[in-house]
């Protein structure tokens, strides 16, 4: 293995940032060994972790070191050589905290994938150059799409493989950005590697001296993820009452929560819903002391100049600029049951932000191919895996925002009042 | 989007922001939770979490510590220590006593990692807790990687990995039926060098075994352990006095410490970034067995 030299070698601090990105790719396109490689890389790979994965690597009879079997942790996983389940790997460079959900590709797996991209920042969809596209990589770039995560890097792999052909990857590059001009995809990176090799991965190669772009490293340390979060929309769902019981405390009344969007400031004006109330904020306080503004991802207890009755599952505003109050959900959802599938007529618990509810559904519009984003209208129910539009009837009023706008307000998921399994995703298009 | 600030947030204060929300989502939604609290590391932070999650409120519910009875006597004090400045309500359950009391068999060779988990459920079980924080974090070893933040258990404590619950967005799904109980991790996302980090940026002191000090140590296939009332020094074997530090603390019997020379926060900090051994590949005896070592016993109902 040749062993890449980060540029930075300096240890990660107490002050990075945090980058959250999923990976998908078909079976065998390398998204294992890719992992692994940066893991390497970073030096995060510790030597027990290597000595463990040598000495199974040797016991199958694999000629290299299988960096695969890092990321796979379950038994039946290296029993069967594949992915099961969503893995969690975290490493980090001088300037970023990375955690990746490592999300099987098969078709059988979209449930994870959805899974990994709902809190991601950025997608990776890995391609193998000798196959190109695929029906798994438009798959994996419409789910991107859907879940709105706002950044994807398109790596195709095993360029070693095509002697690190230019046109092969012109070809491909072309064609998938044409695709994902279709899909509201706003940012897309495309990078040739090999992840066995370590071409692109943390430094720039020189086996492409073609290709101007970053190493795929270099780009996920920089991508500019500050401005995604919505900081315009003030959304504060109320979580939990903090109510003191004590003597040295007393008339504490705070509501804790996390900020979803928007910033807040001690003295603005906000509402309440779904009472519709108006007040103050009073202050703004954290276990370290009061604070001058709160934001996204910021935990905190906001306390209000107005006695007014609050609960959990309420949400806090701005008299302006408030999110639907609504019972009528339009909805893309993703069935992830593998027991029943979803069917109209059929009721369900839900969670959105920190507000349960009962629905029932009440019709779907349309069930979507995910491979050719067919429209099916003839469809009576939603299988394990398959997505569509659905509309729902909830019990109380949700306190909603398209979930295009907002990821945190917008988006919910349903729940079997049998089994409690968690059984499907949505996205919310419309609510009134 | 107009943007004049930066609304920086560091990785460490997003950390903690995830894990608060994730302690108040528990205490809202479940009726008797409790916070798995043995005096290590992970659980320290955790306790500290919880303290910021509900000032300034009390911690709201009790904490509870599986006790093999193969305890350090530093972490022990610090453990009633610390419970009694939060004013804590404290739940022992004790592996001997589940002995003496013929509940559980002590196994040939003597360790108890394996049957900690039986007298956990039976604590579960006796105080109906329907949630229970742990301390697990998923860079410790691969299975954990696949756990969930809220991680169900059936009635007799059973963990199956193939079987969990997708979780989106920060969308918890705590739903469960009477007798079943979710596992909380609050600490999941979180690295041994973050835990660190948050240490000295929170100034949470630790039990003084966590610190470069010098003690008798035995070395056996690599580890270094300490010669105590649990390991006694087997034919052959030498002891020398050796500084070291402990980077896990479970089982005393089990518990390797580390050569070291690490005797502020700074210093561990700058060991734990330059170290190439994961903390449990460096000090447990336990996670040996077999590469499944960990799935089985979580499989059993184990943290
Ligand atoms: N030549 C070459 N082989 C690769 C490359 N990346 C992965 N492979 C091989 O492709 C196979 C599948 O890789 P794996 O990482 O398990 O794929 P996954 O199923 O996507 O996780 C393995 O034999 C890898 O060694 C690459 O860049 N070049
Ligand atoms: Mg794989």
């Amino acid at each position: 293995m040749s062993q890449a030299v980060l540029e930075n070698e300096t240890a990660p601090s107490a002050r990075m940032d945090l980058l959250r990105f999923a990976t998908a790719g078909s079976v065998d396109d390398g998204k294992s060994t890719l992992i692994g490689r940066l893991l390497y890389d970073t030096k995060t790979i510790f030597a027990d972790q290597l000595e463990a994965v040598e000495a199974a690597s040797a016991s199958r009879g694999d000629e290299y070191t299988n960096l695969a079997l890092l990321t796979d942790g379950l038994r039946a996983e290296r029993e069967q050589g594949i992915t099961i389940d969503v893995a969690y790997r975290y490493f980090a460079t001088p300037k970023r905290k990375f955690i990746i959900a490592d999300t099987p590709g098969h078709i059988q797996y979209t449930r994870n994938m959805v899974t990994g991209a709902s809190t991601a920042d950025l997608a990776l969809i890995l391609v193998d150059a000798r196959k190109g596209l695929v029906e798994q990589s438009r798959r994996h770039a419409f789910l991107t799409s859907l879940l709105r995560v706002p950044h994807l890097v398109l790596c195709i792999n095993k360029m070693d493989l095509v002697d690190w052909d230019k046109a092969v990857y012109d070809k491909i590059a072309d064609e998938f950005t044409s695709f994902a001009a279709k899909l509201e995809i706003t940012d897309l990176t495309i990078i040739p590697v090999s992840a066995l090799n370590g071409d692109n991965i943390a430094s720039r190669s020189e086996n492409s001296p073609w290709y101007d772009g970053p190493s795929l490293l270099h780009h996920l340390e920089h991508v500019h993820i500050a401005s995604d979060r919505n900081l315009v929309d003030v959304r504060f769902p109320v979580q939990y009452v903090i109510r003191p019981q004590s003597t040295t405390v007393t008339d504490y009344r705070g509501y804790a929560g996390q900020v979803a969007s928007g910033v807040l400031k001690p003295g603005d004006e906000v509402m309440v819903l779904p009472s519709g109330m108006t007040s103050t904020i009073a202050a703004i306080d954290t276990a370290d002391g009061p604070v001058d503004e709160a934001f996204p991802p910021m935990s905190v207890t906001v306390r209000l100049n107005d006695e007014i009755d609050i609960s959990r599952g309420d949400m806090i505003c701005r008299p302006h600029n408030a999110p639907a109050v609504a019972q009528d959900i339009e909805a893309m959802v993703c069935w992830m049951d593998e027991t029943a599938p979803l069917r109209v007529g059929a009721k369900y618990a839900i969670k959105h932000t920190t507000r349960s509810a009962r629905t029932v559904v009440r019709g779907l519009q349309y069930r979507l191919d995910v491979n050719t984003l067919h429209r099916d209208e003839q469809a009576d129910g939603l299988q394990l895996n398959e997505i569509g539009r659905v509309r729902l009837r909830t019990t109380v009023p949700l306190l909603a925002d398209e979930y295009r706008r907002n990821r945190t307000t917008g988006g919910f998921i349903l729940v079997d009042e049998s089994t409690n399994r968690t059984v499907g995703a949505g996205m919310i298009i419309e609510a009134q | 989007m107009s943007q004049t600030k930066p609304y920086r947030v560091s990785h460490l204060d997003a950390l903690e922001a995830e894990s608060i929300f994730v302690m108040r989502e528990v205490m809202a939604e479940f009726e008797r939770p409790v916070l798995l609290f043995s005096g290590g590391k992970d659980s320290i932070v955790m306790l500290r979490l919880a303290e910021k999650a509900f000032a300034p409120a009390r911690i709201p519910f009790p904490v509870m510590h599986v006790d093999t009875g193969h305890n350090f006597a530093e972490v022990l004090e610090y453990r009633d220590q610390r419970v009694a400045g939060l004013g804590l309500n404290l739940v022992v359950a004790s592996v001997q006593e589940a002995i003496d009391s013929g509940h559980v068999r002590e196994l040939p060779d003597g360790t108890r990692n394996r049957i900690q988990t039986p007298v956990l459920l039976a604590a579960v079980e006796k105080y109906r807790f329907d949630a229970l924080f742990g301390g697990a974090r998923r860079d410790e070893e691969k299975a954990r990687a696949k756990e969930r933040m809220f991680s169900f258990r059936d009635e007799f404590g059973q963990w199956d990995p193939k079987n969990q619950r997708p979780e989106l967005w920060a969308l918890y799904n705590g739903r469960h039926h009477p007798g079943e109980s979710i596992r909380v991790f609050p600490l999941s996302n979180w690295t041994e060098l973050d835990v660190w980090h948050y240490i000295a940026k929170e100034r949470i002191p630790l039990p003084s075994i966590y610190y470069a000090h010098d003690r008798e140590v035995v070395e056996r296939d690599g580890m270094f352990y300490a010669v105590n009332e649990f390991i006694r020094l087997r034919d052959g074997e030498t002891s020398e006095v050796r500084r070291v530090r402990y980077r896990t603390v479970g089982d005393a019997s089990q518990t390797a410490a580390v050569l070291s020379e690490a005797d502020t926060v700074d210093k561990v900090i700058d060991e734990v970034a330059a170290t190439r051994i994961t903390e449990r590949g460096a000090t447990r005896g336990d996670d040996k067995v077999s590469e499944a070592a960990m799935e089985d016993r979580k499989r059993e109902g184990y943290f």
